[in-house]
């Protein structure tokens, strides 16, 4: 047997050791998170960051906890990976889609580290799961406020990247603003970043100066929400991942607001490595698990439209709504879903097109 | 008057005209500090030292112009431990001013906590409303705060003290020939230093105006890149004053029209509109020094000065 071979036969024996050793549970686990952006974002990051916070204090001295914030999507992504799993993370959560690709090659190197990436659909091997929060669910009832609140008929979606989960969120928004109001238009502005503060309140001045007077925002900073606050008042928009509830941006613009909270998906899967109950996932929670919540919404709204909103919100978390309900029509006019029917997952998880009634094309 | 259905070319040009100041004026900043040979990459970090610098005086003192200040001193401190290390110690220039980015961006997300959520006191527009509500003009020439005022002077005067004063002949012997300037009898180092110090505080203004007027708010990280996005406008613009105008206007200028194109739904495919800023930016400033002389880097470039002779 060659040296190679022999060192190759050696290093297996030691990962399926250590593989072996998951299945009884853990002592201690080393949770690492991979963060896109800043965790002071007061945002989507920030949001990851209270879970990842919140798995500390469930667990106290049995798990330590390390991060990385500003970790650019793309090749950097998978230095800082191997870096983590070299040092003796048990468990990756890396937090964007952008991390997709790096999140599995990494994976295939360190079969007994485990892998979980949010917002993605790439599970190749069996140490990666994915997880996700169905934030449509939050985008509909931001839809409803936006058709009902609007005065000019103009509503605006500052989004990231041309990716399901944001064209599924597109799509919730203007369904829903269009049910209570059929006079209404979105305009969508493709920002290609996910934080920028300067360019998301550029994007949010571009659409209030062409006459948008609502604003909903898929990019991870609270700048729309200070542009929209320079207009006195015409101009309301939505907290985005967070609450975003800052004093002075309440009641308005911020009238209500999205949160993420990734907290009881992280304390859960970080419990199952330490009792050896953990095994390969696909999770996809939404308001009814408490993963997406609905933020206050503010006295700026009226008390018709706020018990509307909540009413939906009430019905999604009761199973009795489903915000992808037909009859819907593709953009093109081609029937997507009939009369009554109900979005498969699948759909949703692959959406590349627009709803009919949307004005534009989606990037590529 | 408007085009593509909803876009107004007179809100089109006072708002890009305020949202080129961070980058031009971190940009004129640079090109001074390259003009005397020294290449500081921590543009980025000074910046967002001064958007932070600037945002807490503001906070503190209540007042956004004493917070630009503070913007500005905060940028020429950071600057300074770039320029003891290059010029007193002869550390690589490449090296410290990457260093100097991560440095400023680390200590800033450290100072910045607990400043987060907090609505900074307006910087609001310089002239009456007479002369603001004037069509066509009232918006792009007088409606603006007074830092969009203050940005256009500075290229005038740079441009001015650079090509037609002895200070600025002093700063381009430096930077084109440091053993010359020095047999003149110039204290080599000294004037890099003082150029540095300059570059950092408009730098930290420009962080400071996106801080304060831009954004109005403190998020980590909020330069996202602006101050890179400078460093290359310097080089495309020649380490002339007033290119470097154009190529902040045309940078900010064509951000801010790609996104209202967007908007107004002009049925260009996004992905063209999104390259647009870089592209043109760059085509255009290339264009405009092909084939002349003179536009060449400093000569000095980079290169650090000891007076060993």
């Amino acid at each position: 047997m060659k040296r190679r071979n022999l060192l190759a036969g050696a290093v297996t024996g030691l990962l399926l050791a250590s593989g072996a050793s998951f299945a009884q549970g853990m002592d201690k686990v080393k949770a690492c998170f991979v963060y896109v952006g800043p965790i002071g974002d007061g945002g989507w990051t920030y949001q990851h960051h209270q879970g990842a916070l919140a798995v500390q204090e469930a667990f106290g001295d049995k798990v330590e906890i390390q991060y990385q914030e500003n970790v650019p999507e793309g090749a950097d992504a998978e230095r800082v990976l191997t870096q983590m799993a070299l040092g003796g993370c048990n468990i990756i959560f890396t937090t964007s889609f952008g991390f997709m690709d790096a999140t599995n090659a990494v994976a295939a190197k360190f079969p007994d580290v485990k892998f979980e990436h949010a917002t993605g659909y790439k599970r190749e091997h069996p140490n990666v799961s994915t997880y996700n929060a169905r934030f449509y669910e939050g985008r509909a009832v931001q839809g409803h406020i936006a058709g009902r609140m609007t005065k000019t008929n103009k509503i605006g979606y500052i989004a990231s990247f041309p990716i399901p989960e944001v064209i599924m969120g597109i799509n919730s928004y203007f369904l829903h603003a269009r049910k209570v109001n059929p006079d209404v238009e979105l305009s969508i502005v493709w920002a290609f970043t996910w934080f920028d503060p300067a360019k998301e309140a550029d994007a949010a001045k571009a659409l209030i100066d062409q006459g948008v007077d609502v604003i909903a925002s898929h990019t991870d900073s609270t700048a729309p929400l200070a542009e929209a606050a320079k207009t006195e008042g015409r101009v309301i928009g939505f907290g985005q991942a967070s609450d975003m509830a800052i004093p002075e941006y309440m009641p308005t613009p911020r009238v209500s607001s999205i949160i993420d909270n990734w907290a009881p998906y992280y304390v859960k899967r970080v419990g199952q490595l330490l009792d050896g109950t953990y095994a390969q996932t696909d999770s996809w929670e939404g308001i009814a698990a408490g993963e997406v919540e609905i933020g206050t919404i503010t006295e700026a709204v009226p008390a018709e439209v706020k018990a509307e909103a909540e009413a939906m919100r009430d019905a999604i978390a009761a199973g009795t709504y489903h915000p992808f309900t037909g009859p819907i029509n593709k953009q093109d006019g081609s029937p997507w879903l009939a009369e009554g029917a109900i979005a498969p997952d699948s759909d949703l998880l692959g959406m590349n097109f627009y709803v009919e009634g949307i004005v534009g094309d989606i990037p590529q | 008057m408007d085009f593509f259905g909803g876009i107004n070319p007179v809100i089109l040009i006072a708002t890009l005209m305020a949202s080129a100041v961070p980058i031009l004026l971190a940009a004129l900043g640079e090109a001074v500090v390259e003009r005397s040979g020294v290449l500081n990459l921590g543009v980025e970090g000074m910046m967002i030292i001064g958007a932070l610098g600037g945002f807490v005086v503001a906070v503190e003192t209540g007042s956004p112009v004493i917070g630009f200040f503070g913007g500005a001193v905060a940028g020429a401190l950071l600057s300074l431990i770039f320029a003891t290390l290059t010029q007193v110690f002869l550390a690589n220039q490449v090296a410290t001013g990457l260093a100097l980015t991560l440095f400023g961006l680390g200590v800033s997300s450290l100072g910045g906590q607990g400043y987060n959520g907090i609505k900074p006191p307006a910087t609001g527009q310089l002239l009456p409303d007479a002369l603001a509500d004037l069509p066509v003009v009232g918006p792009i020439l007088f409606g603006h705060d007074w830092v969009v005022y203050f940005s256009i002077a500075m290229t005038a005067v740079l441009w001015w003290v650079l090509k037609s004063t002895r200070v600025g002949l002093i700063i381009r012997a430096v930077g084109e020939s440091h053993e010359a300037a020095h047999a003149l009898g110039y204290k080599v180092n000294r004037i890099r230093l003082m150029c540095i110090a300059f570059g950092g505080a408009m730098a930290g203004m420009g962080g400071a105006y996106i801080s304060l007027a831009r954004v109005p708010q403190w998020v980590d990280g909020i330069t996202a890149g602006a101050g890179w996005i400078a460093l290359a406008i310097v080089v495309f613009a020649s380490w002339k004053p007033w290119r470097v105008l154009i190529g902040a206007y045309l940078f900010g200028g064509i951000t801010v029209l790609q996104l209202n194109l967007q908007v107004a739904g002009s049925g260009i495919p996004v992905e063209y509109l999104s390259m647009a800023p870089y592209l043109i930016t760059i085509l255009v400033l290339v264009i405009m020094s092909a084939g002349r002389k003179a536009n060449g880097a400093p000569a000095a470039l980079g290169q650090n000065f000891h007076a060993s002779r």
